[in-house]
């Protein structure tokens, strides 16, 4: 049973940072790498500021306007600068990895176990007891797929995914492509952050290399889900974002469970994401031999 | 009223493939007529598409809209009067998206994109009309995702979608060279008759000789950067598809083809 809830609750974590790398890499077919270093960007943040004795509710949105800060560097030096994509990201990402050690003031660790943090402080902490974390988790993270599905029913959400479709098509209807790529970029990385502010609450310490594997473990979620789940019509892509998510870190897990060492942790995230690649590899060129 | 005043264009200046394009070129269309523009490949037609467009910048002249220079605007400013359909069908849609978000992408431009919902309800009935005047049923079928239309369904949309809000100029850029002889048929009645109806100035590149000569009322042979025929009304009524042949054959003679 502590199994399942710990697989739902990172689980539901990673669907936060998944709904971030959905917009990148899936809309607007942008192969984004700052999210190794915003997911750390937006623990740091969280990190000090509950160190501080804020109240943590308030770390979440300055973590998720802190990320939007990363997404916003990585869309200018892509669009203004005419840096290539990849490229793009990769620079914000190195730069952040000096940021968050500024953000911590030179700490690579930071602990916030004696510290209260927002399962601590819930509503419903007594009442709920061991399920008290996957209930927070699970609203926050119910919270950020009800505002993007919305957002992406709006004129603004039309035209994020009108660039990522066809940017001809934006350009036609007289609005300026680079901008629309910067505001998906902005929205990707402040999930991302957000999902590592609530991470950092979560196992209750700062690490400044939490993020390496980010965008893996991101890409994987939306692979599963978009693979899997995705072609069911009454199935919004959200939602198979999550089911997605859940269903990487329950595989991470089971692969913990028969046996291998935690220090393996980042050699099945890499070799889990390769074999889902290429499972949905198969899968595709299936679909085109019908 | 479009104005291209004096202006040159070169490819590659200062290298081996230095191809002076455009020298002191100069081309006026008035309000609401109907350009057909022909000629072989590499006679700058597309390049003068792409040139008032703002896709490829100009070495020097001056292209005005109503008087007023374009000169300095980005290319997406510039299609706030601009509407324009492209070869490829694809390119004037979204794949991804349904006919009805389509439309009501097409149905915002000019104005804000902001949070208020994507598509509104009550320009439905509105969308409806549009498509049913394409006869391809596509009015029943607003759910679907436009890059399971053919060819023809998707450049049909496109059109109706860069003329849906009040445009200065329509450009359209070959738009049926991609699609089978029937198909281009129907997009090229229906090019005609949105023309006519809302009294667009258009510019049409064609390699279709009929097409040029059927629809439209002037016509513009280039040829190496040069208008080499403009003619118009009675005149371009006379003209029939043997005589332009025979134009296009003494071309390629002096060329040595």
């Amino acid at each position: 049973m502590a199994l399942v809830l710990s697989v739902l609750e990172q689980g539901f974590i990673y669907t936060i940072l998944a709904l971030g790398v959905y917009i990148t890499y899936k809309i607007l077919d942008f192969p984004d790498l700052t999210v190794d270093s915003s997911f750390p960007l937006g623990a740091a943040v969280c990190a000090v500021m509950i160190k501080a004795g804020i109240n943590p509710y308030i770390t979440l949105p300055v973590s998720f306007a802190a990320g939007g800060i990363a997404g916003l560097a990585t869309g200018l030096i892509h669009v203004k600068f005419k840096v290539r994509d990849l490229l793009s990201g990769i620079i914000t990402m190195t730069i952040l990895y000096s940021i968050n050690l500024h953000i911590t003031g030179s700490q690579a660790n930071m602990p916030i176990f004696s510290d209260d943090n927002i399962f601590t402080l819930s509503p419903f902490a007594d009442k709920l007891g061991k399920y008290n974390k996957v209930a927070v988790i699970f609203i926050i993270m119910l919270i950020c797929k009800i505002l993007m599905d919305l957002y992406l029913k709006t004129k603004s959400g039309y035209l994020l995914r009108a660039v990522g479709d066809n940017d001809t098509v934006v350009t036609v209807l007289a609005k300026d492509k680079g901008i629309v790529k910067i505001i998906g970029l902005v929205i990707a990385n402040a999930l991302v952050a957000l999902a590592g502010c609530v991470m950092c609450q979560d196992q209750r310490f700062f690490e400044i290399s939490m993020g390496t594997g980010t965008i893996v473990i991101g890409l994987a979620s939306v692979i599963i889900g978009t693979n899997v789940f995705g072609k069911l019509s009454f199935i919004k892509t959200t939602t198979s974002v999550i089911i997605g998510s859940v269903i990487y870190k329950a595989c991470v897990a089971i692969a913990i469970w028969m046996g291998l060492a935690a220090i393996d942790m980042k050699l099945i995230t890499g070799a889990l994401f390769l074999v889902i690649l290429v499972l949905s590899n198969f899968r595709k060129a299936g679909v085109d031999n019908d | 009223m479009i104005k291209l005043a004096h202006i040159d264009k070169t490819y590659n200046p200062n290298t081996v493939n230095e191809t002076k394009l455009f020298t002191d070129f100069n081309l006026e269309v008035k309000d609401n007529e109907f350009v057909s523009i022909i000629g072989s490949n590499g006679s700058g037609k597309t390049t003068l598409l792409n040139m008032i467009c703002g896709s490829i910048p100009i070495d020097n002249g001056e292209i005005l809209i109503n008087g007023e220079s374009i000169n300095k605007l980005s290319e997406f400013r510039r299609y706030k009067r601009i509407g324009r359909v492209y070869q490829n069908p694809a390119m004037g849609t979204c794949a991804n998206m349904t006919i009805l978000e389509n439309m009501s992408l097409a149905d915002n431009k000019g104005k804000i994109f902001d949070l208020k919902w994507g598509t509104n309800k009550k320009r439905i009935k509105f969308y409806k009309e549009q498509l049913a005047q394409l006869n391809l049923g596509l009015e029943d079928k607003l759910g679907v995702k436009v890059g399971l239309l053919s060819g023809g369904q998707r450049q049909a949309m496109a059109l109706l979608m860069s003329t849906m809000t009040p445009i200065d100029i329509l450009i359209l850029d070959e738009h049926t060279a991609a699609l089978d002889p029937k198909t281009a048929e129907i997009i090229m009645a229906l090019t005609d008759k949105i023309v006519r109806e809302k009294n667009l100035t258009t510019i049409m590149v064609t390699h279709n000789l009929m097409y040029a000569l059927e629809y439209g009322s002037r016509l513009i042979m280039m040829h190496e950067g040069n208008a080499i025929m403009d003619i118009e009304g009675d005149e371009k009524r006379s003209v029939v598809v043997d005589d332009i042949l025979d134009i296009f054959n003494r071309i390629s003679i002096e060329r040595g083809n």
